[in-house]
């Protein structure tokens, strides 16, 4: 697990005009690790308060729980957001009624909350357009940035690498090859 | 490039650049007809096609407003995109996957084969294999279908060993990498495939088949081609004397434009081609054009589809390579005793990441879902396309109370799945999870049908005027200078892919309307 008490870098854009900061750090065993020019990363928030933050990245882990998926990505959901409620006050009327709506249903604070109480809490208002929001944005947050092909193996564009005719379209070696019949070798390009 | 005037009447006005419209205005251009193309979207290319999803989607995807109804899981998930098709010259040969077969026989006689089915609408085609094969043929020539005209079979990927190992253990005998408009080779100055994994995004090395880069600059090759993208038609006019005349459409500066035509021809997908028609109202036809049977945007259809996906202990890396790597046919055939009628055919298919997230379990999260995600390199996938029931009730209407950017009614597309749909869907997820545990599966998930891309039936072909829109030759029943070239004209949906069977239908309507047009008929 990551260490959360180092503040890191702290962008010159977050310093002016910040409501609330998340950081965290980069385990050096995770495989993204490598691909950020530092461990130590910080997000400043320019619309939600630090309560709202916290609460919406803990709400991101319990809907979408990856046991060694860095906080960082988390982090990206509580970008996205911040920046969407910027430019959308209903949107962060929405998000800031969401916080209380799960700190009510948590009976305290949902991101200090037991993983067991958060599930609970966020069962209990899955019904509402809090969830759905923050349940979509989660959908295209999480899974569509770099650090996240990283981390689930996904290769991305692969046009500059000259597709994966060389690079092990079919190098399945646990199951027998089918005869050329049904998949013939590669021909000369 | 031509350039026709807009009082100029004597060319062939085509609504819609992709597999119909598209081929069909080649097929005419290269007869010495003129040809006007009118298409929604921009213009790209291989260079420009990206190879990341959702910017990808963005780029191509049709994404003008749209509302759903019925009972369709579609409607819950993705309420204002009832269908995944493409606003962009070349259409939806830009995304498809490239799957080329041809129908089986008894698929032209559907209410002859299976009988009166309650519910359902189901009609013979007023055509049949025989008189279609030799338009298969040059439709397969044109587009460089494997395993036809001695293009060898693509090289099937790791997905495609999964599906095959698996469909060997279940005794299934008809799997290989199947019939694909995908070069093996170099073939028509289009290179050969790279494996590159990105079918749906747009091939940027050509391999695949698309109207894009074929059809299109062939037929401006000719001099006869007068392409203009970026403009959205809005009407049909007709004169007096019931016959077809213009189309309005508006052009990107939003200014309106009235095209006059000796030949109309609506190819805008099963969605929009309907719509047009029902936008399209006079007091000779005020339920819009070419409606009098009252069938315009009915008995829509959009195949049963329907994905397994299964992970396995050791890895597979499904993306790599065609998406639609190769195919179980077993399952195709018409077998009642299963206890549905018509057949579905197993296809493999793969998503990047990000779509996987959203289309493996749309709204789905928690422990389940991520494990799944987990294990994305240790994944394989299969597309189940199977022949679903025409229904009257299943069909696009206008929305009078949602606008379009152009202040049109929107299309609402209400989709309800016919007993025979479920029944047929259960069986196939059933011998699709079999299938992948045979081979070793230690968790598997029943995806439920993404956006259609198959949409199909809402302008149905039929010999008798008063059950159907179009004649054999997609020329509307009540308007002779009026055609219908896309999958709106499909009475049933068979089990295969349409696209092929969509360019054979354009190839064999130039033949006929070049033909009406030297005879003096329209």
């Amino acid at each position: 697990m990551e260490g959360e008490s180092d503040p890191g870098v702290v962008t010159r854009g977050g310093m002016l005009r910040r409501t609330a900061l998340l950081v965290g750090t980069i385990a050096a065993s995770s495989s993204l690790a490598a691909l950020a020019p530092t461990r130590a990363w910080a997000l400043g928030l320019t619309t939600l308060s630090q309560s709202d933050g916290d609460t919406l990245l803990a709400f991101a882990q319990t809907l979408y729980p990856h046991a060694t998926l860095p906080t960082a990505v988390y982090a990206l959901v509580v970008k996205d957001l911040d920046a969407a409620a910027a430019k959308d006050p209903e949107l962060a009327t929405l998000l800031r009624g969401g916080t209380g709506q799960l700190n009510a249903a948590a009976s305290g604070t949902f991101a200090s909350a037991t993983p067991d109480a958060r599930l609970a809490a966020a069962k209990s208002i899955e019904s509402t357009p809090y969830f759905a929001k923050v349940r979509s944005t989660c959908v295209t947050s999480l899974y569509d940035n770099e650090m996240a092909y990283a981390h689930f193996g996904y290769e991305g564009a692969s046009w500059p690498k000259g597709g994966y005719i060389r690079r092990g379209f079919n190098d399945l070696a646990w199951l027998p090859n089918p005869p050329t019949s049904a998949s013939p070798t590669v021909g000369l390009l | 490039m031509a350039n026709i005037a807009t009082n100029d009447g004597s060319a062939v006005v085509i609504v819609g650049s992709g597999a119909g419209g598209g081929t069909l205005a080649n097929e005419l251009c290269q007869k010495g007809v003129n040809v006007v193309l009118l298409e929604a979207g921009k213009r790209e290319s291989s260079a420009t096609f990206i190879q990341d999803e959702w910017k990808s989607f963005g780029q191509l995807a049709w994404l003008d407003k749209r509302t759903t109804s019925g009972t369709w899981r579609v409607a819950t998930d993705f309420p204002n995109l009832p269908a995944w098709v493409c606003k962009t010259v070349g259409g939806t040969t830009t995304h498809w996957a490239g799957a080329s077969l041809r129908f089986q026989p008894h698929e032209f006689k559907a209410r002859t084969t299976y009988g009166q089915i309650d519910g359902a609408n189901l009609l013979d085609w007023p055509l049949d294999l025989a008189e279609m094969e030799p338009y298969y043929a040059r439709a397969e020539n044109k587009m460089g279908v494997t395993r036809t005209n001695d293009v060898a079979g693509l090289p099937g990927n790791n997905n495609f060993k999964v599906l095959y190992n698996g469909a060997q253990k279940l005794g299934y005998k008809k799997c290989s990498t199947g019939h694909m408009a995908i070069n093996s080779k170099l073939r028509d100055h289009r290179g050969s495939c790279m494996q590159l994994g990105f079918c749906f995004q747009g091939c940027k090395s050509g391999a695949k088949w698309s109207t894009l880069y074929t059809e299109i600059p062939k037929a401006e090759a000719t001099g006869r081609l007068d392409l203009r993208t970026q403009v959205h038609v809005l009407s049909v006019e007709h004169n007096a004397a019931g016959k077809a005349t213009a189309v309005v459409y508006v052009d990107a500066a939003g200014v309106q434009h009235r095209q006059k035509a000796r030949v109309i021809a609506i190819a805008g997908n099963s969605i929009e081609t309907p719509r047009l028609l029902l936008n399209s109202t006079s007091s000779l036809f005020p339920d819009g054009l070419a409606n009098s049977s009252g069938q315009v945007g009915k008995n829509y259809m959009r195949h049963l589809t329907g994905s397994v996906y299964a992970r396995f202990q050791e890895p597979v890396h499904m993306y790599r390579g065609t998406t639609m790597a190769g195919i179980v046919q077993d399952e195709a055939e018409f077998k009642p005793s299963r206890g549905f009628a018509g057949g579905y055919e197993m296809e493999t298919i793969s998503l990047g990441l990000p779509f996987m997230a959203a289309f493996l379990n749309p709204g789905g999260w928690g422990s389940d879902f991520t494990a799944m995600l987990d294990a994305y390199t240790h994944m394989a996938g299969m597309w189940i396309v199977g022949e679903d029931m025409p229904r009257e009730s299943n069909r696009v209407t206008l929305n009078t109370d949602v606008k379009d950017q152009h202040g049109m009614p929107v299309p609402n597309v209400h989709y309800d799945d016919h007993p025979n749909d479920v029944a047929m869907r259960a069986h196939a997820f059933a011998q699709g999870r079999k299938l992948y545990e045979s081979v070793g599966a230690t968790h598997t998930v029943e995806t439920p049908p993404y956006p259609s891309t198959h949409n199909l039936g809402t302008c149905r072909m039929s010999a008798d005027p008063k059950l159907g829109v179009v004649n054999p030759h997609g020329q509307t029943h009540d308007v002779k200078n009026l055609f219908i070239s896309d999958g709106s004209q499909f009475t049933t949906s068979a089990s295969e892919n349409p696209t092929l069977t969509i360019v054979t239908l354009a190839i064999r309507q130039a033949d006929y309307i070049a033909s009406a047009m030297s005879k003096q008929l329209v």
